[in-house]
């Protein structure tokens, strides 16, 4: 998804993780998809570096569909959406 | 002709379901050393693979033990010697010490203080998380035999249990990653 796209969606939840470190937002986005239903989108905020690359990795593993990154100034929000 | 293909089948079924058992989503880890940076790696790579919805058995042995002690318990009826591994044992998770750089305490007292500032959980909090997201903990029995510790000393921890190498090595076996720590 473009990052147009991306802004424009409308999460069903939003996880901030903002200030965690490894495996902070991990753990965070692993307890709110519990919360959500299949076909939801789950936004995550994270301003640790490494979770870019961790979350898209742990969505693959989870079938769930991971949509793209929107970069903010001092964090990221992530978008997926549950299997 | 049918019966052949049929016990050929179940020996295939029975050879599959081998297979499937060898490659669990399962984390089997030794946790051998009792130094805070080490036990803290064990931590976040477990509640790590706990999030991947791995199952996750850790197998605490010799210095780890240290780890798990909780500081307001105490066991009656050791000897001299147990007694004294007691003393000189750091007594619980948030006493433990650096691998490296630990010098004389500062080294420790002061990553403990980064750690903070980064945001990264304290090992209690690790402990804490790790109970929810239902990770295992096994302690070998013959280590807390050695070093004098009891199961009453330990940490209230849901899924905690003295077990021996048979129970680290058939949980290993069907795991897809082993690890020592």
């Amino acid at each position: 998804m473009s990052t147009e796209e991306l802004k424009n969606l409308q999460s069903n939840k939003i996880v901030d993780a903002r200030g965690t470190a490894c495996p902070g937002p991990l753990l965070a986005a692993k307890k709110a998809i519990g919360e959500i239903s299949s076909g939801e989108i789950m936004e995550i905020y994270s301003s640790d570096e490494g979770t870019k690359n961790d979350i898209p990795k742990w969505c693959q593993k989870m079938s769930h569909e991971f949509l793209g990154i929107v970069e903010e100034d001092s964090y990221s929000r992530l978008f997926l959406r549950k299997a | 002709m049918g019966t052949d293909i049929e016990s050929q089948l179940a020996e295939l079924k029975k050879q599959v379901s081998q297979l499937k058992e060898g490659t669990k989503d399962q984390l089997s880890m030794v946790v051998f050393s009792g130094d805070l940076d080490k036990v803290l790696a064990a931590l976040i790579i477990s509640t790590g693979a706990a999030a991947y919805d791995m199952k996750v058995k850790l197998f605490f042995t010799f210095w780890a033990i240290s780890a798990l002690r909780d500081p307001a318990k105490s066991a009656k009826g050791k000897n001299m010697i147990e007694k004294m591994f007691g003393w000189m044992l750091p007594r619980g998770a948030s006493r433990l010490t650096l691998s490296k750089m630990h010098m004389a305490g500062m080294g420790s007292a002061m990553i403990r203080g980064i750690m903070k500032k980064h945001k990264v959980a304290s090992l209690p909090e690790m402990l804490k998380t790790a109970a929810e997201l239902g990770v295992e903990i096994n302690i070998c029995e013959m280590s807390m035999n050695l070093m004098g510790f009891k199961k009453e000393e330990m940490i209230d921890y849901p899924n905690l249990t003295i077990c021996g190498v048979a129970t680290f090595l058939s949980d290993a076996q069907e795991s897809k990653i082993q690890l020592f720590i």
